[in-house]
């Protein structure tokens, strides 16, 4: 589209000099007007972040104060965050978070890839009927699932025990995504079926074809199904707050909720906001490396 | 399992003994054209491809009828049997067993009654499938050997699963967890609904019929806080959230990628990173972090009276329709930037003949945009968007950790922003009432199952799959 923009410009000011200067008079306000709008909303989505990590190193713990930035600044929060394992134990929840979510990016990115696949590249009988399906499982609410799979957990002994909560989380998290995968499929429809028909004619096999051929075109959104599933575990709140019912089992969410709770807000504040960054670190590096990868693959891939 | 035309000429009065080579593999076929081994695997699964030298197979089917009969003969049958009565013992006694020890005799638990009965209707489902597998392979195994005098081996049937029917390898998993912890619990969830399972019936709970669903639409005002004029006012609001929430959002994330991508905008990657700052921050924390700032006492509203400009606090989630286009505002704050990052790649995967093509024809930018930008975009994004759409109906997050439903009306279950999910969860985990949280659970299905079905099926990208290939 952009580029539209620009030749047609070029051909009507290589036709009329005197149209040219009032283009790019027109040009420049557009710039300007963009720039600024750009500038003000990025203040607005930078805000609150710059806020919470002033706020971690606030001396004072609790969370009304009367300026927006700390008057005085301590790395206590931190240090307290991780030693201090006695009313809220923040490492051992941040372990358990992090196992969680490792395991069901793999097992998601998996599942998801292999359906995109099939779904996009292959016609069988049950191929509709299983689209229909899993668009009406996905209207359910989750958490009637969840609900059901903690008295699921609790039938089969695993809520008795930090690791059987872990696990029924990551079952919770991981095994129905086979059924989320449109949005891989819709990428993989994009790919021109005209290179699987010469892969075949090469006497590739379905599975060459989707190792060799799909999956390295795929991946930027394989980048993208990778951060959607490694950030389940980090975002939700509702499933690990059904299942994991006491605080020796939470989650990193549910933990950092219930510091922001009435009991332990003036307590816990700063260190809720040092956790919020220690939390943030590990996926904003990792977002970067993948956002990075994501850029590049997505003007390698496929055109024409 | 369909029947084919195929079956309508085969059927011809001169029927063959042997069938032809291009019979296809259905069960009617194979009920019809199999031999006794084909037939006997019915009976007795995997006879047919042991007879056939295909002994692997064949003891594997075997093995999964061992098992399926052992296991419904010893739990099964039992276990069917208790989903007549869920809790035959609702109340806890005490009393001496046949070892003369006194102990106490628990109620029943109905909910693993439940549950098994619910995880028994599916095995056998399984086992369906599982039958009718073995005989359609013991009628290929037929007739292969009827045309070639001998059967593919094992390893050849890999293959197949790596080639033509790579489909079945693939979907297998999937498909298997989608069922046991989708499926299952669903079925088991809206089962619920018909149950007395509140907060003063457990664990031992019954059917009741249509009971709690009467209670959950009727116009009167019961002791549960729940009723008919709760839910529609909560139903309305859920809808017109959802609807601001996707097209807000859709449409200024859309709006804003293209002014990050038009050819003056300078330090793309720059705008772009920043704005994607706000994904590396955990949903939850910025929801809590906005939540804070947003209070009464909070740092905005602290700042906004040191500056004078107000005097007393703005009622961010003390106001019903303050609260509500709170969280609609905040909501674009955490979803615009995944839509620019979608966006941008779509717009840069477009073909770029297609702009070549337009411009040949004298088509001018706005043209380009709505005849090929905007189709290509919803062509792509529309089974996203509607993903979104149930996705906001059914969004937890933002509600729970921004205003927790605030503003609350007493003697009402759910608040002025709670959404159905919300109300669901409080009606569930914080009140125990499962058989309403069940009712409110399936209107909410219904809700989006009408919604967005009757959006999808008539979205370009459901009519025309291979449109932009």
């Amino acid at each position: 589209m952009t580029d539209i923009t620009s030749t047609n410009n070029d051909q009507v000011s290589s036709a009329s000099a005197k149209k040219a200067g009032s283009l790019r008079a027109r040009r420049l306000t557009g710039n300007i007007v963009s720039h600024t709008f750009l500038t003000v909303m990025a203040v607005l989505w930078v805000v609150p972040v710059v806020w919470i990590i002033m706020e971690s190193f606030n001396k004072q713990t609790g969370p009304y104060m009367s300026t927006f930035f700390p008057t005085e600044y301590t790395l206590d929060n931190y240090v307290q965050l991780f030693t201090n394992s006695s009313v809220i134990d923040f490492p051992a929840m941040f372990m358990r978070t992090l196992i969680v979510s490792i395991c069901v990016c793999v097992i998601q990115l998996f599942f998801v890839l292999s359906v995109g696949f099939v779904m996009s590249r292959l016609r069988f009988k049950f191929r509709r009927p299983f689209m229909n399906s899993a668009l009406i499982l996905g209207m359910f609410p989750g958490i009637m699932a969840a609900l059901a799979l903690y008295f699921m957990a609790k039938a089969m002994g695993l809520t008795e025990t930090t690791g059987g909560v872990m696990i029924a989380l990551v079952l919770v998290y991981s095994a129905g995504s086979g059924a989320t995968f449109y949005i891989m499929k819709g990428f993989m429809d994009t790919i021109p079926m005209s290179l699987d028909e010469a892969a075949m004619l090469d006497g590739c096999t379905r599975w060459q074809i989707f190792t060799r051929i799909i999956l390295p075109i795929t991946k930027p959104m394989m980048v993208y199904q990778a951060i959607v599933g490694f950030l389940v575990p980090w975002l939700d709140f509702v499933a690990a707050r059904v299942i994991a019912r006491t605080q020796d089992r939470y989650t990193v969410p549910v933990g950092m909720w219930q510091m922001l709770q009435r009991e332990y807000i003036t307590q816990w504040f700063a260190r809720f906001a040092a956790g919020a960054v220690v939390v943030s670190i590990p996926i904003a590096i990792l977002f970067i490396v993948m956002q990075r990868f994501y850029q590049s693959s997505m003007s390698g891939a496929v055109k024409g | 399992m369909t029947s084919t035309p195929v079956i309508d000429e085969e059927a011809s009065p001169v029927a063959e003994r042997k069938p032809k080579p291009a019979l296809a593999v259905t069960l009617p076929n194979a009920f019809k054209h199999g031999d006794v081994f084909t037939k006997g695997s019915a009976l007795i699964m995997g006879l047919g491809n042991i007879v056939r030298k295909q002994y692997l197979k064949g003891l594997l089917f075997l093995a999964v009828q061992a098992i399926f009969i052992f296991t419904l003969v010893r739990y099964g049958i039992s276990q069917l049997a208790g989903l007549s009565e869920l809790g035959p013992v609702t109340e806890g006694t005490q009393g001496w067993n046949e070892n003369n020890e006194f102990v106490n005799f628990p109620p029943t638990n109905s909910v693993e009654v439940l549950l098994y009965g619910v995880a028994w209707i599916f095995i056998i489902g399984a086992f369906i499938v599982a039958w009718a597998a073995a005989i359609k392979s013991a009628f290929a195994a037929q007739m292969l050997q009827a045309r070639k005098g001998e059967t593919p081996d094992l390893v050849s049937d890999v293959r197949g699963l790596l080639d033509g029917r790579i489909h079945v390898s693939l979907m297998s998993l999937p498909l298997m967890g989608i069922i046991v912890f989708t499926v299952v619990p669903l079925a088991f969830m809206i089962l619920l609904a018909f149950t007395n399972f509140d907060r003063n019936n457990t664990p031992a709970f019954n059917w009741v019929g249509f009971e709690t669903i009467a209670t959950v639409f009727s116009p009167e005002k019961g002791n549960s806080g729940v009723n008919l004029t709760v839910f529609l006012r909560v139903l309305a609001w859920t809808l017109t959230w959802a609807v601001f929430a996707t097209f807000l959002n859709f449409f200024f994330g859309m709006f804003m990628a293209m002014i990050i991508l038009r050819n003056g905008t300078r330090f793309k990657s720059m705008w772009r990173a920043v704005f994607s700052l706000s994904i590396a921050v955990p949903q939850f924390v910025s929801l809590l972090v906005i939540s804070q700032m947003l209070q009464d006492q909070g740092i905005v509203n602290q700042l906004l009276k040191s500056w004078g400009w107000i005097e007393t606090s703005m009622p961010f989630f003390t106001d019903a329709w303050w609260a509500r286009a709170t969280v609609i505002v905040v909501n674009l704050w955490i979803g615009i930037p995944y839509t620019i990052m979608q966006v941008t790649g779509i717009l840069q995967n477009i073909p770029g003949e297609l702009y070549e093509a337009a411009e040949i024809d004298g088509a001018n930018w706005w043209q380009a945009y709505t005849r090929i930008t905007l189709p290509y975009i919803f062509f792509v994004m529309t089974p996203y968007l509607i993903t979104t759409f149930t996705g906001n109906i059914n969004n937890f997050n933002v509600i729970f950790l921004l205003s927790n439903g605030a503003p609350f009306t007493v003697g009402e279950s759910a608040g002025h922003t709670d959404l159905l999910i919300t109300w669901l969860y409080k009606l569930t985990v914080d009140r125990g009432d499962y058989n309403i949280g069940a009712v409110i659970g399936i209107a909410t299905f219904i809700v989006l199952a009408t919604v967005s079905l009757i959006t999808y099926r008539s979205s370009a990208s459901y009519k025309n799959e291979e449109g932009f290939r």
